[in-house]
């Protein structure tokens, strides 16, 4: 699960992760007041969806205003609100549609010496959490990876512990961080790391991580990934998710206990098991077609979730075919029949519907489907089912 | 021969009270499984499918002689019952449950590798050696004793790659189900190592998907390492970026962890890695014949 900036920041104040004061505002009376609290004669105001690349982002109603704005007084914040509120903002990870601005969030500005990145992420290969700092701040930080890999410093730790002071002290000599700038240091980056920790993230990323000329280390950003699978030990972190942000299909089956992930094909997949929804697109794509979602309905699904899967699937107007992959395990065969049968008649199958059985009770699950009088194309195995619902949207 | 779990294996169910836990423990004991015993902790005296059950895993080793579990408990207590499970001295443990705080299994993962214990998962179907010992969660009928060594870190698309095996009749020595976290107990390069030593075990599959490196250190260890074939397949090459594919582990980030790499890298050890996944026996038929 991600939240915004303003949420993260909230976040770090409690866990005494610098940053500067900061309001969020849903309207642009509400900027301008805030404006006038932060008391300054400058202010930064970023427009609050998940996706990155807001400073070069641009709204679809109103080209020329960015994502992230300087403003100089509390009209210039309510004019920008203005601009960024109700509308979309386009990023370079947003996609073309762009995300919708519900708020946005104005920030103290700073005397900035230095711009550097940090960033703690679970490592998969060294089984640890690790914590990435580079000099080369407030860039796109994968191009730094790609292209000089020896400017990103790592630092594994073990969560029991933290991160420990000789960490940061091997950090600050390469960074040439000394003096006060390094008492602030060690502050900063054991505070992000128990926070990681503490709070059960999967990546908390902060570009730019600067350093102010009085020698403060803040952090100006804030992206944070939380693990959901530990969410339920964090009910006021659930309490942050922003609905508005999901893809509505996505969010309608993630409520139903469905995996789902909307794709750009015309071809609607059904399948159990992650491993064999990957591979069923895969099939689809080398046989010629594109699929349109992944979709896994998971090991126990019954005959609602199914149905709510095909309603799902049926929502895309994209849907030209649907290819339903089922290797019975758990999951029966007869209750994917069954729930075939019971949707077709709830939702209606408007498109060619190519379906392959396998596994725990296949025989009794086929002759459901015969006799159901459906037009069922059925396919015997993937390849067969593969070209069958190609060929099905190529009519 | 086979690895990590044979005729011999006693294995217990943790959770074997609930739900999935006595549902499976029936499968297991009628697919031919030395099912000995249970643990839930304030059931001891109960019994599930006519086998006791224990309040602690160390008091089950110590009445029933298990050497393997398999785990069912529910994700907020399945780091504590493994830990559990490696301090009674299991030798074998397969947690199927899934939705584990990664977290939790940094500090589980560590003790694990401490300890003489390997863990299989969580978030997996489990260990079959067939006709022998199933643990876990697949339709024991697919399988057929043989000459495969199968791994993967997906349930249903191992099924799909046994029942492949088992029709062109190459049969399978083990077959295991890694998990589909981004951290599990057991890698790739650990099973290439017991399948290899296994005199059973002529012709390796091994299936991946997209994310993290495991799969090209594996085509590094596999070049260096093992003598037998082996084949492959990577599902998600039609994946986008930035996307988690039902599995926490199967994302593409920054670039990394595509299937292009992923199949470059097998490719350059030897391997022959299946293009499709109604392709994943034939491959390993066509590795068997170029090692002749």
């Amino acid at each position: 699960m991600k939240i915004h900036e303003y949420q993260a920041k909230e976040l770090f104040r409690a866990f005494q992760v610098p940053i500067l004061q900061g309001h969020v505002a849903k309207t642009p009376e509400e900027a301008q007041a805030a404006f006038d609290q932060l008391g300054g004669s400058l202010a930064v105001i970023k427009a609050q969806v998940h996706a990155g690349g807001r400073g070069k982002g641009t709204f679809i109603e109103v080209p020329a205003q960015r994502g992230v704005q300087l403003v100089r007084s509390g009209k210039e914040a309510a004019e920008a609100a203005k601009n960024m509120i109700g509308n979309r903002l386009v990023t370079i990870q947003t996609g073309p549609s762009g995300s919708p601005v519900h708020q946005v969030f104005l920030e103290q500005g700073c005397q900035i010496a230095r711009e550097l990145y940090a960033a703690v992420v679970l490592d998969r290969a060294a089984m640890k959490p690790l914590l990435m700092v580079s000099s080369e701040g407030g860039v796109d930080i994968e191009k730094v990876a790609e292209e000089t890999p020896e400017k990103i410093l790592r630092e594994h730790f073990d969560p029991a512990h933290g991160l420990m002071p000789f960490q940061v002290r091997k950090l600050c000599k390469k960074l040439n961080i000394s003096g006060p700038a390094a008492k602030n240091a060690d502050i900063f980056f054991r505070k992000l790391c128990d926070f990681f920790v503490k709070l059960d993230c999967s990546m908390a990323e902060i570009n730019p991580l600067v350093i102010t000329k009085d020698d403060k280390m803040i952090a100006l950003d804030g992206k944070i990934t939380f693990d959901d699978n530990a969410l339920y030990r964090h009910p006021d972190i659930k309490e942050l998710r922003d609905v508005a942000e999901e893809e509505p299909a996505e969010l309608r089956a993630s409520n139903s206990g469905l995996s789902f992930v909307k794709l750009e094909g015309n071809i609607g997949c059904l399948v159990n098991g992650a491993g064999l929804a990957m591979a069923t697109m895969d099939i689809i794509k080398y046989h010629g077609g594109a699929p349109a979602n992944f979709l896994d309905v998971g090991g126990g699904a019954n005959t609602q979730q199914v149905t709510e899967a095909f309603r799902i699937i049926l929502s895309d107007a994209n849907v030209e075919a649907i290819l339903v992959n089922i290797f019975g395990g758990i999951a029966r065969c007869t209750t994917i029949a069954q729930a075939i049968i019971d949707a077709s008649k709830e939702v209606g199958f408007k498109v060619p519907l190519v379906v392959r059985l396998e596994g725990t009770e296949v025989e009794e699950g086929k002759k459901m489907l015969r006799e159901s009088g459906l037009a069922i194309i059925s396919a015997d195995d993937l390849t067969d089912a593969a070209k069958k619902v190609v060929a099905s949207v190529g009519k | 021969m086979s690895i990590l779990v044979n005729k011999n294996t006693r294995v217990i169910c943790q959770g074997i009270t609930g739900k999935s836990g006595a549902f499976h423990t029936k499968g297991c004991k009628e697919y031919g499984t030395k099912m000995v015993g249970g643990v839930t902790p304030g059931k001891s005296g109960e019994t599930v499918e006519g086998l006791p059950v224990f309040d602690t895993v160390e008091e089950a080793v110590l009445q029933t002689g298990a050497n393997a579990t398999m785990i069912f408990v529910p994700p907020p207590f399945t780091a504590d019952a493994i830990l559990e499970a490696v301090d009674a001295g299991i030798e074998v443990i397969c947690a199927i449950t899934e939705g584990v705080p990664v977290l939790d299994m940094v500090h589980v993962y560590a003790a694990v590798k401490r300890s003489k214990s390997v863990l299989i998962g969580p978030n997996c179907p489990g260990v079959i050696t067939p006709g022998e010992c199933k643990i876990g969660i697949m339709p024991g009928y697919i399988h057929q004793p043989g000459k495969v060594g199968i791994m993967s870190r997906s349930g249903t698309l191992t099924y799909e790659a046994v029942w492949q095996t088992s029709n062109l009749k190459l049969g399978q020595s083990s077959c295991i189900g890694l998990g589909g976290d981004p951290i599990v107990g057991t890698s790739y390069i650990e099973l290439f190592e017991r399948f290899e030593k296994d005199p059973q075990t002529e012709v390796i599959l091994m299936i991946g998907e997209i994310g993290g490196d495991a799969e090209e250190k594996a085509a590094e260890y596999v070049k260096a390492h093992v003598t037998k074939p082996v084949a492959a397949f990577i599902a998600g090459r039609t994946a986008p970026p930035g996307k988690r594919m039902g599995h926490a582990g199967a994302i593409i980030t920054g670039g990394k962890g595509t299937a292009a790499e992923k199949v470059k890298a097998l490719e350059a050890a030897g391997i022959v890695v299946a293009p499709s996944p109604a392709d994943m026996g034939a491959a390993v038929a066509e590795a068997l014949r170029r090692k002749k």
